[in-house]
């Protein structure tokens, strides 16, 4: 995954390595601006079993900030915001890979290095037994429960 | 069981659509050649009843039913309506202080049919306020019109209603209330779908839907049904819709 433009990143901004748990590392630009999650929006998106976005509806665009031909084909850690711990991450896959539903509050990180907080559900992707992607929607959570899950974040790896 | 094929409509159908669904079930008789019944339910409760008894071969189903349908009752994906989705208000009425979501606090009376497309969404767009089920006074009603009424007598302090019904009710009812939130999921929407009496001629009215609209005789009718065309629908989309649902069941 190519390192994120810091021109589409209005200062100021702090620069972080992201390790992924391939190995690889990307450079991303983050600032505190967080973009408010339009109400009644559903966030929907489909990856295969690698990770890999095959559907991202309008709201997963409009949100992300990048463009539909941006996101399809790239691995859905594009939007792995430095805050999230890796341990979250860990248990998703986890959960899914082992053919579980994984629920969480998620904190992504869009293109312009802002963020936006979710509450995501995913689950496996079954057809004829075999697991062939995963399908993910977020939702609009309560301040409260962000509340919960920054402090609990702050707490991990 | 005579010769004579079942049809149905999802019951959150738009009251003044009713007349355009009779006249396309005039339009499938002529072009499947045979006998076309249109039975209108009063509620889910009796159409998911005649669905569990076989007496039903074809049905203009809503997502969550969809769902079942498919996965579980051996129906198969016809078409779908070009242009639409599933979506779901939240009203309460004009002069009430409970003008957004986030004002809503726990003991809120909700008035809501048992349509479960409309309830499960209805739910999640209440999380922002921190609402849980366990929160809720679920008032249940037959008809998204009824959800209205409970509403505008006090005996409810919210609605939950499909999008459709919401935008076909009269200008006056609406001036009674306010749109709290409407959600924006595009990803699931309304079905057309063949039983097992009738999926070996599947292919062939998926053809005949379609064709629909290159006709502008045919384009009108289905004007009077609220879209343009019929766009076919593949197993592989209702597969994605199903994980879709899912996966909002999953998170409640």
């Amino acid at each position: 995954m190519q390192d994120m433009d810091p021109g589409f990143v209005p200062p100021p901004y702090r620069e972080v390595l992201l390790t992924y748990h391939d190995g690889s590392v990307r450079k991303v630009y983050v600032t505190d601006r967080e973009e408010p999650y339009p109400d009644g929006h559903l966030i929907v998106s489909r990856t295969n079993c690698d990770g890999i976005l095959t559907h991202a509806n309008a709201a997963f665009v409009e949100m992300s900030g990048y463009t539909r031909e941006e996101l399809i084909g790239q691995p859905h850690c594009i939007l792995r915001h430095p805050d999230m711990p890796k341990a979250a991450f860990a248990d998703l896959w986890a959960c899914v890979q082992r053919g579980e539903q994984w629920h969480g509050y998620v904190k992504n990180l869009r293109k312009d290095g802002g963020h936006y907080w979710v509450y995501a559900s995913v689950i496996p992707n079954v057809r004829d037994g075999v697991a062939v992607g995963y399908t993910s929607v977020r939702r609009k959570p309560s301040r409260a429960r962000i509340a919960e899950a920054e402090a609990a974040y702050r707490d991990l790896d | 069981m005579d010769d004579t094929l079942q049809f149905t409509v999802s019951p959150d159908f738009p009251p003044d659509r009713l007349s355009g669904w009779f006249v396309f079930n005039t339009w499938l008789q002529r072009q499947l050649g045979c006998s076309v019944h249109l039975e209108m339910y009063d509620g889910f409760s009796a159409q998911r009843a005649a669905v569990a008894d076989g007496h039903v071969d074809l049905i203009y189903a809503n997502p969550f039913d969809a769902t079942e349908l498919v996965r579980h009752r051996g129906f198969v994906p016809v078409a779908r309506p070009q242009g639409k989705s599933d979506e779901v208000v939240i009203i309460s009425r004009a002069s009430s202080a409970q003008d957004a979501i986030e004002a809503l606090q726990p003991g809120v009376r909700v008035a809501c049919t048992t349509d479960p497309d409309v309830r499960q969404i209805g739910l999640i767009l209440l999380e922002p306020a921190n609402l849980t089920p366990a929160d809720l006074t679920l008032i249940d009603t037959d008809k998204h019109l009824l959800s209205a009424k409970q509403l505008l007598k006090g005996e409810a302090d919210v609605a939950f209603l499909l999008a459709d019904a919401y935008d076909g009710f009269s200008k006056l009812l609406r001036e009674q209330t306010q749109v709290l939130v409407r959600s924006a999921i595009r990803d699931i929407h309304h079905a057309l779908l063949a039983g097992p009496r009738l999926t070996a001629r599947a292919a062939e009215l998926q053809q005949k839907l379609v064709a629909m609209g290159d006709s502008a005789t045919d384009r009108q009718l289905l004007g009077e049904l609220d879209f343009p065309a019929w766009e076919a629908l593949e197993t592989e989309d209702v597969e994605f819709m199903i994980d879709v649902i899912d996966t909002l069941r999953a998170g409640a």
